[in-house]
């Protein structure tokens, strides 16, 4: 049974979908490229260290490099084969400067490793469960690849009552959780059900836009009997956003600058949680993913089952290639996702759509003046003020926009969706954000610098007053020795002339 | 490899612009605007054509000193959108000069001498409208009575040319607006009770007039029907939101509305007010400009009411009959202020701008 919510949250837009371009499609499977690339910084934090050499022969599912630090996750082999590089490779990012990369010789076998049964995973305890998930290399797949484990230790402990399943994607063209729900609901929620018994939950709640009837009922018929509890919300972009989820579902709101462990509630994309049901359940790291290829330029739009490292271009392939010369390729969707030059980057962990998109769907002419016509105030789902923001942006007054509330900016990209003026809002709030943590960044160095500079003078000073008392102490023995010498010569002399006196005595007694 | 520059996301649009929003508000006059052709004839198209003409050239002249392209500026429609408010608020068979003044004023120092589009602090027509009010106090109160359709004895497109351009009187045809009329007669010391049969006659259709437009007044202010579904048709093509116009119509019509009960004979009623004057063109295409009005919908509500409120003391008691400018200049000047005190809660804080407070949770905690 799938009721729908009753709360909903402010402003939002509503984006055309174009959903139907791959939702209905069955999931197909690329054939298995010559080389996988796998980046080594596929999720936030420290970036992986690789544990083999060149040459080394590996199978599926083994691990190729090991986390780093708190916050970080390891790779794994997506497919068996040969380790022929560890270097550096273009990245999915619009700069397309190069990470660190592990590029893996497929021999075609896909063969996995040997993996022991892991038996039932509900007998783990909550510790064990978010170990095997940090092992396995589990990140947020709906685009932030954030370390699921980390989320999962800082939520046990922050207390989290309330378990929030992500079933929103929002974003227009996107259909590969749709796909997942429809699909592999039974697995899906018993992923759910396990990060559930890691955190300790007592509510479980799957939020799932009402344009996915399809997933709906999936979910709604695979969580029968337990605990989780599908919900349809609005479709309504940016309905997927973690804060604004909560508010849709729960009508609570994260408090400013915290987190959703605030106010007892985790957050989930459903992606996570069949990769958690993988991992826990048949012991298979994260190796490959659900991936939308889509957009008005390409032949036949679908979803892929892909792994982790192949290259776009071999998705492109694979769906028939272009029908249209492409005027912008993008990963993940059209609203947040990021542009790339280069056909070669590879997939990752945090990659939900390979898109390539036609001029007429871009859509984005010369910026005109600011009306003041506030759709875009309308529009931000925070209730911020954008046009406000981005005039004092604009005159370099950072500190303006962060009084009106640029720190609560989620870059959701919904005002410069609907304004008329096409002027790049969000991108003016990004361009502000990223100077504003630069200039974080050079005040604590330069605060590093200052207090290094006083202990330096501090230390000298200290050095300079050590070496006076130093010298002086020095001064002082050696008078008090010169003093002892001189007092030394004196009683000499005196025993001397004692001596000689008594020496006159003793030969005057002669 | 895909040469092209970097874009930063979104990485679609929504198909609008805001040569779009332009064109849909001027669609939306366009009723009132036929309307006041057909009641007061080619005279009144002449002077919109004049007013028009003279903001493109005027606007044209100026981006071209600011060095750039006039093409896209006076593409985006805002230029034609002033001068055509401008035209429909002047008297319909009033000379040309008149409305090639309002229009290069409007444009020039209403909007131009500010920055341009989106710069300007007044709303550049109802600056015009005021000035000319001031400077020309008589061309501006030479009303039109509309002839007696449908054999109306309108001029014919000559006779309009001598009207508009050659400076033929018209006196025959002058008479006074209710609003003026009323004011007049009151200074005469003649209540309403007296005044308003002596202006309607023996017909009791007054207001069934007013409503529909045909009756002495501004060229495009006399249909309140026709406007009214103009905003309406705004309002559900989300041009434009309710909160201004719903804010000033009602900010006319509450204290009208108190004031007529409590002495009938001196206070207009709030149909009189609400179908009079330039009431109805400000409330749905004045109020409602998007650059000089606050930017959140509480903000313009109250900058409605403000609006509606001054309208109706300014009719009431100012020396002027018609108060609409007025209100909204002092409206516009206000919203800096109601932009400052009237902002949106941001998500996770308080009205105060300071974070909610953390939940402590029963688990852990």
């Amino acid at each position: 049974m799938s009721f729908l919510s009753r709360f909903k949250f402010r402003g939002g837009v509503h984006p055309e979908g174009r959903k139907d371009l791959s939702a209905d499609m069955p999931v197909r499977v690329p054939t298995l490229p010559e080389c996988l690339f796998v980046s080594l910084q596929q999720h936030i934090g420290a970036p992986a260290s690789p544990v083999i050499q060149v040459g080394d022969k590996v199978s599926k599912g083994q691990r190729i490099a090991a986390s780093q630090g708190a916050v970080s996750a390891p790779v794994h082999a997506p497919t068996s084969g040969r380790i022929i590089a560890i270097g550096d490779y273009p990245a999915p990012h619009p700069s397309g400067l190069p990470v660190p990369t592990i590029t893996i010789e497929s021999d075609g076998e896909d063969r996995w490793m040997d993996i022991a049964s892991p038996g039932d995973p509900f007998a783990f305890s909550a510790e064990e469960v978010a170990a095997r998930v940090g092992a396995a290399g589990i990140v947020g797949l709906g685009g932030a690849a954030f370390p699921a484990a980390v989320k999962l230790n800082v939520s046990r402990r922050g207390g989290v009552t309330t378990l929030i399943m992500n079933g929103g994607e929002c974003e227009p063209y996107l259909t590969c959780d749709d796909r997942l729900m429809r699909d592999r609901a039974p697995e899906v929620i018993l992923g759910i059900r396990l990060i559930s018994h890691a955190v300790g939950a007592r509510e479980v709640l799957v939020g799932i836009e009402d344009n996915k009837p399809e997933a709906i009922a999936a979910m709604t018929a695979a969580a029968q009997g337990s605990e989780v509890k599908v919900l349809a919300v609005p479709a309504m972009y940016p309905m997927g956003s973690e804060k604004q989820l909560i508010q849709a579902l729960t009508g609570k709101e994260v408090p400013a600058g915290g987190r959703a462990a605030d106010i007892g509630m985790l957050v989930h994309n459903v992606g996570t949680a069949y990769a958690v049901a993988q991992s826990l359940n048949l012991g298979r790291p994260l190796v490959s993913r659900l991936v939308t290829v889509s957009g008005g330029a390409v032949a036949a739009p679908g979803n892929l089952e892909v792994l982790i490292g192949t290259p776009a271009q071999a998705l492109f392939e694979t769906c028939g290639g272009f029908k249209d010369t492409p005027a912008r390729l993008v990963m993940g969707g059209p609203m947040m996702g990021q542009q790339f030059t280069n056909p070669l980057v590879p997939v990752i962990k945090g990659t939900s759509g390979v898109l390539a998109l036609t001029a007429a769907e871009i859509g984005q002419p010369q910026p005109a003046p600011c009306i003041r016509c506030s759709t875009c105030v309308r529009a931000c789902p925070v209730g911020l003020l954008p046009l406000e923001m981005a005039a004092h942006i604009r005159t370099g007054d950072l500190g303006g926009a962060v009084d009106l509330g640029l720190k609560d900016c989620i870059a959701c990209g919904s005002c410069s969706y609907v304004c008329p003026a096409h002027i790049p809002l969000v991108h003016y709030f990004n361009y502000a954000k990223g100077d504003l943590a630069a200039k974080e960044r050079a005040k604590l160095k330069q605060d590093a610098t200052k207090k290094l500079a006083e202990e330096r003078t501090a230390r000298m000073e200290r050095i300079a007053r050590e070496r006076e008392e130093a010298a002086k102490a020095r001064a002082a023995k050696k008078a008090a020795q010169e003093a002892a010498k001189k007092a030394a010569a004196e009683a000499a002399a005196r025993e001397k002339a004692e001596k000689e006196q008594s020496g006159k005595e003793q030969a005057e007694a002669l | 490899m895909i040469h092209v520059a970097p874009a930063h996301s979104p990485h679609a649009h929504a198909p609008t612009s805001v040569g779009m929003i332009m064109a849909t508000v001027l669609l939306a006059l366009a009723p009132a605007t036929l309307f006041g052709f057909w009641l007061f004839g080619w005279p009144a198209f002449n002077l919109w054509a004049v007013a028009i003409l003279t903001a493109l050239a005027t606007e044209a002249a100026c981006v071209g000193l600011a060095g750039r392209a006039a093409k896209p500026v006076l593409l985006d429609g805002s230029a034609a959108l002033t001068a055509w408010l401008l035209a429909l608020s002047l008297p319909p068979w009033a000379p040309w000069w008149l409305a090639a003044l309002g229009s290069f004023f409007a444009i020039l120092v209403g909007k131009q001498v500010f920055g341009g589009l989106g710069q300007n602090v007044f709303n550049p027509a109802m600056a015009a409208r005021v000035m000319l009010l001031i400077a020309f106090p008589v061309e501006m109160t030479l009303w039109t009575t509309p002839g007696s359709f449908p054999s109306a004895q309108l001029p014919s497109f000559l006779e309009s040319l001598s009207i508009t351009f050659g400076g033929a009187p018209m006196d025959a045809m002058a008479s006074a607006s209710l609003l003026g009329h009323v004011k007049t007669e009151f200074t005469r010391g003649i209540d309403l009770a007296h005044s308003l049969p002596a202006l309607f006659g023996h017909s009791q259709t007054g207001l069934g007039d007013a409503a529909w437009g045909s009756r002495a007044g501004s060229l495009g202010e006399t249909s309140a029907l026709l406007l009214l579904a103009g905003g309406l048709v705004l309002i559900a093509r989300r041009v434009i939101t309710w909160h201004a116009p719903v804010a000033m119509l009602l900010g006319v019509a509450l204290p009208a509305l108190i004031a007529s009960l409590l002495d009938p004979a001196h206070y207009l009623d709030p149909a009189a007010h609400l179908l009079s004057g330039g009431l109805m063109l400000a409330a749905f295409f004045i109020v409602t400009d998007p650059v000089t009005c606050p930017n959140t919908s509480a903000g313009q509500f109250a900058f409605g009411l403000g609006a509606g409120l001054l309208t109706w003391i300014i009719r009431t008691w100012g020396g002027y009959p018609e108060g609409v400018a007025f209100a909204v200049l002092l409206m516009n000047a206000a919203t800096p202020v109601i932009d400052r005190y009237v902002k949106p809660r941001i998500y996770g804080r308080t009205r105060d701008g300071k974070p909610l407070p953390a939940e402590t949770s029963g688990k852990g905690a």
